[in-house]
């Protein structure tokens, strides 16, 4: 294939490793030196880390946690517009503004759902394993032109917003990987067999309801824990939902899926360690309380996971 | 069936629990799981960090998504794309938070439902163009908001986004968790047509949508009750007093 996932990654190690350059070269920056080892490190995951020994890359993981930990990373004072400015160039550019921003989304999706079609000397011109990833770097790369265009901008000037907001995220940034990783240091030790062992041999399911009750609060809580629905349903449903819910009681395996797999989602509006929907954004949106969206979601997931608990009861015994 | 299960590990998940309720920094907890888990499996020291370096560069996929839009959301918001966003809203005056959230629910939904997951989503959508509207209906009613008022509905904007990218994005049959789960539940020896495990999730995607929407109804109501007698304002000097502000 032409373009596929690993061009993204040096796309994003190049702009990480520049981030890193110019927080190294700024002298009023509080914590100068390591944010930059920070970002610095970030950097080299995306552009040599699969050539690296995966112990480095650990080591280097950990370091990166430390500094995190520890107060390290921090921000460079950004100048703001001030409200004139602001004001006066959107009335200027009006509903222009919008293009660049829509153009993301829109790019995407033609290129998702065209990346069959494209090919150049018979190569296919998307990494067919990654079309969405992939059209959204070619949708990102287009309307940054765009946008550099509209705006009267120099390429450095979109550096530097693009380091702006890295720097207003900062760690909470690579927490999503950091969660990731913990995902599979998990599954490699054997969490999942050890949590599913202490559910099913604990609880009595003699009872039909609580057999269900126990699958659609189970998937929600060991989706809390893992921070991924995909993590909890094979443990689950191998663990409860296959031996008992369909084995035992004869109920729809169909139902018995996609109500469960949604009950793993209802977990997910609930964890800070689902990091890519609940804290980077209360991070992306400043709010002051990283937990503010997790707040806003409780109420919408319980009440949905008691409502799972008797469709699921209703429809999959029909 | 597995009686020799090591039970260790779940030490792993404790230290991430009590890690995340005793708020110490996210990061720090992360890191701290991840080796206490490895040793509690009983993996060696070089193992362990194996282990998390291989694990950290197979995600990398993850940040992929709010890092390449960034540069671009940047240089719009230089150039006051939020505050165009607000003042473009403000014209239409039957909006509120509530409904506008609600309309943003249903189509992210819907979209998501026929596979467009990529049309939404937090850095492309929820900050430049969501977010300064909502507030931007608030403020065209009741004036300047307070900051906890700011946050919250901000926060809304951001769970609004969630929900309606879960329960829709399950119901579309090309997605990834329906393979997931037609395929676990294959090699347990049981066939099911994809197809059919999407559509018995359209009871829970519509429960979802009633309660949510249900609770955007409220928010309307709690903003309507903690800010009508604040700040008692006409809609059309609302809409000039953001122009004129430009907030």
């Amino acid at each position: 294939m032409i373009l596929s996932i690993q061009h993204l990654y040096y796309l994003v190690g190049a702009i990480l490793v520049i981030t890193a350059g110019m927080t190294l070269a700024d002298a009023s920056h509080p914590k100068r030196y390591s944010s930059a080892l920070f970002w610095g490190l970030y950097a080299l995951v995306f552009l040599i880390g699969e050539q690296l020994p995966p112990i480095w890359v650990g080591t280097g993981v950990v370091v990166m946690a430390l500094i995190a930990g520890f107060g390290g990373v921090g921000a460079g004072r950004h100048r703001a517009r001030s409200a004139e400015q602001y004001l006066a160039s959107a009335k200027r550019l009006g509903n222009q503004l919008f293009m660049p921003a829509l153009a993301i989304p829109l790019v995407t999706v033609i290129g998702t759902l065209s990346a069959k079609y494209l090919s150049v000397g018979g190569l296919p011109l998307i990494d067919p394993k990654n079309t969405t990833l992939v059209s959204l770097g070619i949708g990102c790369v287009i309307s940054f032109g765009l946008a550099c265009w509209l705006t009267q901008e120099s390429p450095v000037q979109g550096i530097r917003e693009s380091r702006r907001l890295t720097d207003a995220l900062g760690w909470a940034l690579v927490l999503p990987q950091m969660l990731g990783m913990l995902g599979l240091v998990f599954s490699d030790a054997g969490v999942g067999k050890a949590v599913a062992y202490a559910t099913t041999s604990y609880i009595n399911m003699d009872i039909r309801f609580v057999a269900v009750a126990v699958y659609v609060v189970g998937m929600a809580l060991f989706t809390v824990v893992m921070g991924n629905g995909f993590a909890a349903f094979p443990v689950m449903t191998g663990g409860v939902g296959v031996p008992i819910l369909v084995g035992v009681y004869h109920g729809d395996p169909a139902v018995m899926a996609a109500i469960g797999m949604m009950s793993g989602y209802c977990g997910t509006l609930l964890t800070p360690m689902a990091a890519n929907f609940n804290i980077v954004p209360a991070a992306l949106l400043e709010l002051p309380d990283k937990n503010a969206v997790i707040r806003a979601q409780v109420p919408t997931a319980l009440t949905l996971l008691l409502a799972n608990v008797f469709l699921l009861n209703f429809l999959m015994f029909r | 069936m597995i009686h020799d299960v090591n039970l260790w590990p779940l030490i792993g998940v404790a230290v991430i629990i009590a890690g995340f309720v005793l708020r110490f920094n996210p990061m720090l907890v992360v890191i701290c799981t991840a080796i206490v888990t490895a040793f509690a499996a009983g993996f060696p020291i070089d193992r362990m960090l194996a282990t998390i370096g291989t694990g950290f560069i197979k995600t990398r996929n993850l940040p992929l998504i709010i890092l390449l839009p960034l540069a671009v959301i940047g240089l719009l918001e230089r150039h006051g794309l939020r505050q165009h966003a607000q003042s473009w809203i403000s014209r239409i005056k039957s909006a509120t938070a509530g409904r506008l959230l609600l309309i943003y629910l249903g189509a992210r939904q819907l979209t998501a439902a026929i596979g467009l997951t990529s049309l939404g989503g937090h850095p492309q959508m929820v900050r430049p163009l969501l977010a300064p509207m909502v507030e931007g209906t608030a403020e065209v009613r009741y004036g300047k908001l307070p900051e906890h008022i700011r946050h919250k509905l901000r926060a809304y904007c951001a769970a609004t986004d969630n929900v309606g990218l879960f329960f829709g994005e399950d119901l579309f049959v090309a997605f990834g968790a329906i393979v997931l789960m037609t395929t676990f539940l294959h090699e347990a020896g049981i066939d099911v047509e994809p197809l059919r495990v999407a559509v018995w999730g359209i009871p829970t995607a519509i429960c979802a949508f009633v309660i949510h929407a249900w609770r955007l109804n409220r928010l309307d109501k709690m903003l309507s009750r903690e800010l009508a007698q604040r700040a008692p304002i006409t809609p059309a000097a609302g809409a000039a007093s953001v122009a004129v502000k430009g907030v």
